[in-house]
């Protein structure tokens, strides 16, 4: 990985700064499955604080190049949050105004986070959830086209293609041929889609795993049970192998774990995809005696609620 | 009787409607009634320990959380929301 090769990276800006996400071994939380390596990749290591990053970088830059995005004109988009806070970042590198339709339940760090950047936020019903987002950011896009750019990360080939050129090469960098499964959750279904198309394209077979909530109404934020929502149109069910259904409590239980035992304190959806991983592994340690699983660390865990400790009131 | 604001995730369980009615004179009660009108709902929001970490109930603009939880008392002019924790998918 570059990271052994440069000590200390020089930018020229803090767009530059996205990927190259380190891989941190997971012993502790996978000492059930020895014969096995489980690493987290760690996007909060973008300067955003998420795996958003990728995907939020490769849309504007591809906009501006394109000549849709640039010369005042306003970037607007649905999101839970941690793609707002990344558009948010990159609106102010890149001289973007921002503007954001998220529910108004979504925590208030975030909303914090992208206001600090300079970013409008419109808010929602909670009792829609991200759909009913979306739906009011078509709407004022629908009124006036001209004024605004609005990337739609749910439809934006760029959003997989940001995991395919990045997320995938990273990984196989760093493992190469040892790698034998993949773990990303879904959410807008761009980083397992990307990532796997990709691992697919490898000279060894890769088994890449989605991870969705197992119940419609649940608390692993990002996550979208599939079932029950508006399918992303870069949604692939080709792209991948099989999906795993991980309960809210099973996420939660094992973020709390990764911060105990690893040091790692990370959101909801990433415990989400370290349990399916560490699953995995266990199968695998009991079954070949052997394997290599990556799985996907989205966020750090401070960007989420603690269950309204701090945040007794929502607007509603 | 109260009015029960449902979210989307939970409109499978009462034939997509967004607002239902149910009685009980608290709010475990107004969950039991809930779920004899629409089985299944109750574990969707209930576990052993009580109201599940991810889900959060209002009486009005209060979380029962800082009232008193399931015991907490209604009125039959209460507004009662189930809310997500977080801003999930939806139904369709």
């Amino acid at each position: 990985m570059r990271s052994t090769l440069v000590r200390s990276r020089r930018l020229g800006s803090v767009t530059e700064a996205v990927g190259n996400t380190p891989l941190v071994r997971l012993d502790r939380v996978a000492r059930e499955a020895p014969s096995v390596e489980v690493y987290a990749k760690l996007e909060f290591a973008n300067p955003g604080g998420s795996v958003k990053d990728r995907a939020a970088l490769r849309m504007m830059t591809k906009a501006i190049e394109e000549g849709k995005l640039g010369a005042g004109k306003i970037l607007i988009d649905s999101t839970s949050g941690n793609t707002g806070v990344a558009y948010s970042i990159f609106g102010a590198a890149l001289g973007v105004p921002v503007r954001l339709v998220m529910p108004s339940n979504v925590s208030k760090a975030r909303k914090d986070i992208a206001r600090a950047f300079g970013t409008e936020i419109i808010f929602s019903d909670p009792m829609e959830g991200s759909d009913g987002a979306i739906r009011h950011v078509r709407e004022i896009v629908a009124k006036d086209p001209e004024t605004y750019f609005y990337p739609d990360q749910y439809s934006n080939p760029n959003n997989p293609l940001a995991h395919y050129h990045g997320t995938a090469v990273e990984i196989l960098d760093a493992l190469g041929d040892r790698l034998t499964h993949f773990v990303a959750g879904i959410g807008t279904s761009g980083t397992i889609v990307g990532t796997s198309r990709r691992l697919k394209e490898h000279t060894r077979p890769i088994r890449c795993v989605a991870v969705e909530p197992t119940e419609p109404l649940h608390g692993l934020e990002g996550l979208k049970h599939l079932p029950s929502s508006l399918v992303p149109a870069i949604h692939d069910f080709g792209a991948y192998d099989e999906t795993l259904r991980v309960t809210t409590e099973d996420g939660w239980d094992m973020a709390d774990r990764l911060a105990r035992e690893e040091a790692l304190h990370v959101g909801h959806s990433s415990g989400a995809n370290v349990f399916a991983a560490v699953e995995i592994a266990k199968k695998l340690h009991q079954t070949q005696g052997g394997g290599c699983v990556v799985a996907i660390v989205c966020d750090r865990g401070d960007r989420y609620f603690a269950p309204m400790k701090w945040e007794k009131r929502y607007l509603w | 009787m109260p009015v029960v604001r449902i979210p989307t995730p939970l409109r499978t369980l009462t034939g997509s409607k967004d607002e239902v009615e149910a009685t009980g004179a608290t709010v475990g009660e107004l969950i039991e009634d809930l779920e004899k009108r629409h089985p299944g709902i109750r574990d969707r929001l209930l576990d052993e320990k009580g109201v599940r970490r991810f889900v959060n109930i209002f009486v009005g603009d209060e979380d029962i959380r800082f009232l008193d939880g399931l015991k907490t008392e209604l009125k039959a002019t209460d507004q009662i929301s189930i809310v997500p924790a977080i801003a999930g998918g939806s139904d369709r």
